[in-house]
């Protein structure tokens, strides 16, 4: 990752596109990106496409519903595979959710400037991730409306939570990811949300924004401290991102069966996240730039860079599906080795090799400058990542669960009408979520869009002087 | 002169990031203190031109953290080795290993919560009135406009030179501030 930025840093300063377009000033993109939100007119799009998220969002409703009245009994769910969707979708989702925060916080820590354009809405789409995510372990609990006994509380039983445990881990884990990515993206929000208020016609808009800005008035004093908290922040932000897809490994890897219990687990499933989330970020940045007509925030140089990431991330998740295979091989424990063999041969072998050919394969075509800049090809592509980090998710759980050590217990699952319409509505929540942020809020940051246009002039103006000297 | 609002203070309207450094700049060489900058973008350095000698934040944030990291470990050692110790396996109660991944995301979700409400408790935000507003063209400070503030609480302040002082800066305009 790092390897990626410091060569695009060392394109910067040779012959890179400036991250914003030529001609712009100030008050031009400010008014270009809140005009977006300040329109009283809606596009026909988005409530096309709102609706139909919207369809999905009531598919989750009614199939939650259905599950409270019934219980978990009408998911695929069984012993042994007492996982099932549930987990995989947690997995999944909160795997999405990374690249956002790496967006944000890491890319901000190495002074890439190009993250800007694309920061808001990455941040944006890891509340959301989180959020869906979030919501499977509680459904799997069976009672989800206790799930406050997760956490330490005093309480009438007088008992504690098992310390020891990595879901309890988890629960620390998400639920502080999730604090915390609201409270970045909210602090990014403020100054923006301050220029909307001053912007506002309408006396609810301005209401509305006037306080969620808090009064922000952009004194030198209040950047200076706020900018302060920002870096800490994302200096904050980067181990914990890290954290978060390490500890969501230990529920795998701290287990003792085979298939789960390996040290390559935590490393491999931070690499895996930031590939399926920098999938979801062209997924949701092509057709937003192409509908908003964004060309010149989020130019063919942003998504290339983001396909850049893509690729080698899905190079190091290649390198963990063989060594995974190899380790197997090489430890010589019989259950390890057939474990593996189960996946490539075994009953799911289909899935399996379906993966490999979505994670491993598909994104090999990124070498290609030219696949790279082309955007519907880049698309697909995200399109069959995100399906194949689904599918390894699906695979580590359901192969190595189905069947362990003793033959009398192995069983088989399948999913249920059920596990799909939560995986297909959990995605309407993201969509409805998402739609609704790019119609009330800036997708893009102005304060920092407005920040790069002045280091643009200052570089344009050093320029003329060299010229005249 | 009894009828009118009592002034705040007395603001002046630059075009661009430059001109307002240079007017900082001048303010701070005329003596005046009680003075403040307003810019749509942060500008380095502005803060330190006012006159700012630095913030406590990060000792704050840093205090937060330590909080967060040794709270979350007492209260699991206390939780499983004191309230209610049960031997799982064997284990040690206080098996400190196993306590580390809640002890580290509870230093940074405490030094994280921190940072936020440090920085807005610091910068006395939220706040939903101030004299600033009253000026209309102030909603352009968080488009493309830039703007000194002298505060009529200033020892140096007079109306009538502050005024006449910020007119030789060469701004767009110059206005006064009502409470």
């Amino acid at each position: 990752m790092i390897e990626q930025g410091a060569k695009s840093e060392t394109r910067a300063d040779t012959a890179i596109p400036a991250p914003v377009g030529q001609g712009y000033t100030f008050g031009s993109v400010s008014d270009k990106i809140s005009a977006l939100v300040l329109t009283g007119r809606t596009p026909r799009g988005w409530w096309l496409g709102f609706l139909f998220s919207f369809l999905w969002l009531m598919i989750l409703l009614y199939a939650i519903g259905y599950l409270v009245l019934e219980g978990v009994g009408i998911w695929g769910i069984n012993i042994p595979v007492a996982w099932g969707f549930a987990i995989t979708n947690f997995v999944w989702w909160i795997g999405i959710g990374h690249a956002g925060t790496l967006i944000s916080a890491i890319l901000l820590l190495l002074h890439q400037q190009w993250r800007t354009s694309i920061n808001r809405f990455a941040e944006a789409m890891t509340l959301f991730a989180v959020a869906c995510a979030g919501l499977f372990p509680l459904l799997h609990l069976g009672r989800p409306w206790f799930f406050y006994w997760l956490f330490p509380y005093p309480n009438t039983m007088k008992i504690w939570p098992q310390f020891r445990s990595p879901l309890i881990w988890d629960v620390f884990a998400v639920s502080t990811y999730m604090t915390v990515s609201l409270m970045f993206w909210y602090v990014g929000l403020i100054p923006d949300v301050a220029t909307l208020r001053d912007r506002a016609r309408s006396r609810l808009a301005q209401i509305t924004y006037g306080i969620l800005a808090l009064g922000w008035r952009g004194s030198a004093y209040h950047w200076h401290r706020y900018e302060v908290a920002y870096l800490i922040l994302a200096g904050l932000a980067t181990p914990l991102v890290v954290s978060v897809h390490t500890v969501v490994s230990f529920d795998f890897a701290v287990a003792n069966l085979p298939g789960w219990h390996s040290t390559v687990f935590p490393p491999y499933f931070v690499a895996g996240a930031i590939f399926s989330g920098f999938a979801m970020v062209l997924t949701i940045a092509i057709p937003l730039r192409a509908v908003y007509h964004l060309e010149d925030f989020i130019s063919d140089w942003h998504l290339e860079n983001m396909a850049k990431i893509m690729l080698a991330t899905g190079l190091l998740v290649a390198y963990g599906y063989f060594i995974e295979a190899f380790m197997a091989w090489y430890g010589g424990n019989r259950f390890e080795q057939y474990v593996q063999l189960n996946r490539m041969f075994g009953p799911y072998a289909v899935w399996y090799w379906l993966l490999i050919g979505c994670n491993v394969l598909a994104p090999q075509l990124l070498w290609v400058k030219r696949f790279r800049r082309n955007t519907t090809l880049l698309l697909i592509v995200a399109l069959i990542v995100l399906v194949g980090m689904w599918l390894e998710r699906f695979v580590i759980i359901i192969t190595s669960l189905h069947r362990d050590f003793l033959p009398s217990s192995w069983g088989m699952y399948s999913p249920t009408i059920w596990d799909w319409a939560t995986l297909i509505g959990s995605v309407g929540l993201f969509l409805s979520l998402l739609f609704l942020f790019v119609r009330l809020l800036p997708i893009i940051s102005m304060f920092e869009m407005r920040t790069l246009v002045s280091e643009t002039q200052v570089h344009e103006h050093t320029a003329r002087n060299l010229g005249e000297e | 002169m009894a009828v009118e609002p009592k002034l705040h203070a007395v603001m002046a309207e630059f075009a661009t990031p430059q001109e307002l450094i240079d007017a900082v700049a001048a303010a701070r060489a005329h003596g005046y203190r009680q003075i403040d900058a307003f810019t749509p973008f942060p500008i380095e350095g502005l803060a330190e031109t006012l006159g700012f000698t630095g913030t406590r934040l990060p000792l704050i944030i840093f205090l937060g953290g330590l909080f967060g990291g040794v709270g979350g470990f007492w209260m699991q050692y206390w939780c499983a080795a004191i309230n209610y110790p049960v031997n799982i396996g064997g284990r040690p109660l206080n098996s400190w290993p196993s306590f580390i991944p809640v002890t580290f995301e509870l230093t940074i979700l405490s030094a994280a919560l921190v940072a936020v409400l440090g920085m807005l408790a610091l910068n006395r935000l939220p706040m939903p009135y101030h004299p600033v507003f009253n000026v209309p063209s102030f909603a352009l400070a968080s488009r493309d406009r830039f703007f000194l503030l002298i505060e009529t609480g200033d020892p140096l302040f007079d109306a009538e030179s502050t005024r006449t002082f910020l007119n030789e800066l060469h701004p767009r305009q110059v206005v006064d501030v009502p409470e």
